[in-house]
């Protein structure tokens, strides 16, 4: 049963990675706007006018 | 589909503005105006017609008149502008107050297909913003500027945001805290679990292992989550006031130290993951209760009203200098649809300046030469010179912002209920817990000090701290679908509480812009048609509501035109002599004018009198909704404009609470004194007249019929579209203060119930763990359901 140390240690440093993540990401500014980009990722540098008005 | 064939060519392709007058087309497309064409030519040159992929019609119609962008040359002005410059690039942030759809985003996205010199932009549609960073060498701020006026997507560069960008970016670890509160509650909890089902006598050494694990992870949610309870407790307890954090953290203080206690000692498991999923839940609670409004500014002054610049007459040559550059005897020069920045003396020119959003007179003033025009005023008309008499920040409209109602914080003006409660409920929760500490003591030390502890961890309000920010972010969401954006949670609980409203006219029951006229005369067709023909010649604003109303003649010419600034315009027309202006300008006899004093054009032909014309300022649609209120409510109408209006207003307020020709700082006065006769006040706004009486107020609302334009510093932003639905928002308010009510109500049920484990000192953290989340659980979802059936029930969903 000894090994519930070494996977609680494992689980406890995964998250401390993610949370880490989610640090970098907040002093990156990806959290300032969360409207923007699911906007974004829908357009087209070179929309088909024809495609797209129906 | 025919129909929309039909459609799309009486449409302007641009903006979809129907252009049946006047069409203007280009590549088999229709434009209403020139300016929507030129911007549909520079997208179509560079192959940016990808815009008109996304949206029908996604453009802003071009038809307004084009401004001056000079002082964006001047260096001092740039070096305020910019966020970041060297020789090699700049970054630059404009707020666009026309992005509102994702053709917008596209495009300001894609502008580096227009001038290779911008090297990247990025929309923040929330905010409104584009954030561009373009080449110092190839182009300049000026032309950056230019290229996004011309596409359509003008910034709004006001001398606010120069003077308050740093300001802007107010550093918070809320999110951080969150963060960190809710890593450690999951892995308390999950390390908690085994204790509750039982660990084997053989697994002993497990349950010290998971002991130390949980108290190493409650430090980083006391030393940092939640450190603000901390603070703000001693502040509270410095300034000798008791609110609702200091309860609790002393509650988190007690969980921390019988944690440590318990595991140090092996004596028990401790509280670990009920101090950390309160502070979890807690800090979720302030996250909601802070909802922000990125589009919206609460806090602008007469700064984001003026121009950044204004163009100086130095000699023969004339340059653009920073508001804040101005000095007493300087000659200005203001061009038509500019705003004057300082009060100044009119020395050239035909000065017509609307006041309607300074002083909240509804018609354009005429001033001859000499005489001094105050800041603020708008001029219609041909550009005037004029001599500053007084710095900006002296002015007789700026003045106002001296007032100590400007500098005095906002924070306490009303003591919310979660206040009031908090002191008694501190005071009761102490009682208790010593009262069982000492009913304990002579019999058992250690029962007794258990006791004592787990009456302040039971009884920390953790649900009574969170029904308020729940209800009233659920509130604040009704309000916002119907228009109407509140501050901040705390002013659903004031709109609940005044009793008294005052209400401002021009701008706030009329329509800006949207007057009604009435014809009084007795013309014959042809007289008619002669009177439409004076008008014409003239840009007076009366007289082009008089072309407007006498649409369908035709215009014939005029001989010996004259006009007489402020008073009226003679000419001769088939030969007839033709006067259109004032009463005494076309000398009535007083007693042929009617009673009530209005907004009157009298007209004579060959000096016979014919008639006036009378305008009036358009209602809006709440208007008759406004008086419903007087049952329950003081109404006051407390204006700027002449008295004109009262007989036509008598219907919504008493006769007697209606004031006017009031200035700003009589505004601001009358609300004080409201104040100090025990009134809690209700001011609604929205010029800068209104700025100084909304700041008193307990409660300031600006009106405006595009949230985007400028609107005085307030508590709240109302669409005038919504104005008819006050009563429902006053009653709603009500209603969710009783939610609040009811939630406390519950909470303390809860409370109750731990309690009684509590005194008896037998307080196993397994009841603790599951009460916490349960109360937090009930309190969340009855205080969402209750806010939205009361919101139905008002008719706001």
């Amino acid at each position: 049963m000894s090994i519930i140390y070494f996977l609680i240690g494992c689980s406890v440093l995964l998250a401390l990675v993610f949370l880490g993540a989610f640090f970098w990401a907040q002093r990156n500014g990806q959290h300032d706007d969360l409207y923007t980009p699911s906007v974004r990722i829908l357009l087209d540098d070179d929309p088909d006018e024809n495609d797209s008005k129906k | 589909m025919k129909q929309a064939e039909i459609d799309h060519k009486t449409t302007c392709y641009h903006c979809g503005n129907d252009c049946a007058d006047e069409c203007i087309e280009q590549d088999e497309k229709v434009f209403c105006c020139n300016g929507c064409r030129e911007v549909y030519s520079i997208l179509s040159q560079n192959g940016l017609c990808g815009y008109y992929a996304y949206n029908e019609y996604p453009g802003v119609s071009q038809v307004k008149a084009g401004k001056r962008l000079d002082y964006l040359k001047e260096p001092s002005i740039i070096r305020e502008l910019t966020d970041y410059s060297d020789e090699k690039f700049t970054i630059v942030t404009f707020y666009v107050p026309d992005i509102h759809c994702s053709s917008c985003i596209w495009l300001l996205e894609h502008l580096n297909k227009i001038n290779p010199a911008i090297y990247h932009s990025r929309v923040d549609f929330l905010r409104k913003q584009v954030n561009i960073r373009f080449d110092t060498q190839l182009i300049t701020l000026h032309e950056v500027v230019s290229l996004l006026d011309k596409i359509g997507y003008e910034p709004l560069i006001s001398l606010q945001d120069v003077v308050k960008k740093q300001a802007f970016d107010k550093k918070d670890n809320l999110v951080k805290k969150i963060a960190v509160a809710g890593f450690c509650f999951g892995n308390v909890m999950l390390l908690s679990f085994p204790e509750y089902l039982g660990i084997s006598v053989y697994e002993q050494s497990f349950r010290q292992f998971f002991g130390w694990l949980n108290l190493a992870f409650c430090l980083p949610v006391l030393l940092y989550s939640s450190t603000g309870y901390f603070k703000s407790a001693w502040t509270n307890l410095k300034n000798k006031v008791l609110n609702i954090d200091f309860p609790l953290a002393l509650g988190i203080t007690v969980l921390f130290v019988r944690t440590a206690v318990e595991i140090l000692t092996h004596t028990g498991p401790g509280f670990a993951d009920t101090l950390c999923g309160l502070v979890f839940f807690l800090l979720v609670g302030k996250f909601v209760q802070r909802k922000t409004y990125y589009h919206l500014s609460f806090e602008r002054d007469y700064r984001s009203f003026f121009p950044v610049a204004v163009q100086v007459i130095d000699g023969a040559n004339e340059r653009p200098v920073p508001l804040s550059d101005i000095q007493v005897g300087q000659r200005i020069l203001i061009r038509n649809n500019e705003i004057i920045p300082a009060d100044a003396i009119l020395l050239k020119g035909d000065a017509r300046v609307d006041f309607s959003f300074v002083t909240g007179e509804s018609v354009p003033v005429s001033k001859v030469l000499g005489e001094v025009v105050y800041a603020g005023g708008r001029q219609t008309g041909e550009a005037i010179e004029l001599e500053v008499v007084k710095p900006v920040s002296q002015s007789y409209l700026t003045r106002l912002w001296n007032n100590e109602a400007f500098t005095r914080t906002q924070e306490n003006r009303v003591q919310t209920f979660s206040d009031k409660v908090s002191k008694y409920f501190t005071f009761a929760l102490l009682l208790i817990a010593f009262g069982s500490l000492f009913f304990w003591l002579p019999f058992d030390l250690p029962r007794a000090i258990s006791a004592f502890t787990a009456v302040l961890i039971i009884a920390c309000p953790c649900a009574l701290a969170l029904s308020t920010p729940f209800t009233m972010s659920a509130a604040l969401s009704i309000f916002d679908k119907n228009f109407f954006y509140l501050k901040n949670t705390a002013v659903v609980e004031q709109l609940a509480r005044i009793d008294t409203i005052v209400l401002d006219k021009t701008g706030t029951i009329t329509i800006n812009g949207e007057t009604s006229i009435t014809a009084h005369i007795a013309a014959t067709e042809t007289e008619r048609q002669m009177i439409y023909s004076v008008c014409a010649n003239s840009t007076h604003p009366l007289s082009r509501l008089i072309c407007q109303y006498l649409d369908n003649y035709i215009k014939i010419s005029t001989n010996n035109y004259y006009e007489a600034p402020g008073r009226g315009i003679t000419a001769d027309v088939d030969g007839h002599f033709i006067k259109v202006g004032s009463a005494k300008f076309v000398n009535v006899m007083q007693a042929e004018t009617s009673s009530a004093k209005k907004t009157e054009v009298h007209i004579s032909i060959d000096e016979k009198y014919i008639g006036y014309f009378t305008i009036q300022q358009r209602y809006r649609d709440g208007v008759t909704s406004v008086h419903s209120l007087s049952l329950a409510y003081k109404l006051f109408l407390l204006s700027g404009d002449h008295g004109h209006e009262r007989e036509a207003l008598s219907s919504v307020f008493p006769k007697e609470d209606m004031f006017f020709e009031r200035t700003p700082q009589e505004k601001l006065d009358f609300i004080k004194q409201l104040q100090q006769n025990g009134h809690k006040v209700m001011m609604m706004g929205d010029g800068l007249n209104d700025a100084g009486a909304l700041k008193q107020s307990d409660l300031g609302i600006a009106i405006t019929d595009n949230v985007n334009n400028f609107s005085p510093g307030s508590d709240a932003i109302l669409d005038g579209r919504s104005l008819k639905k006050l009563p429902a928002f006053l009653k709603f308010s009500k209603d969710a203060l009783h939610v609040v009510y009811i939630s406390f109500c519950i909470s303390l049920t809860y409370n109750v119930i731990g309690l009684s484990y509590a005194v008896s000192g037998k307080l196993s953290p397994l009841i603790a763990a599951i009460l916490m989340p349960l109360s937090t659980f009930t309190i969340i979802s009855f205080t969402s359901i209750a806010t939205h059936l009361a919101a139905k029930r008002r008719k706001l969903i």
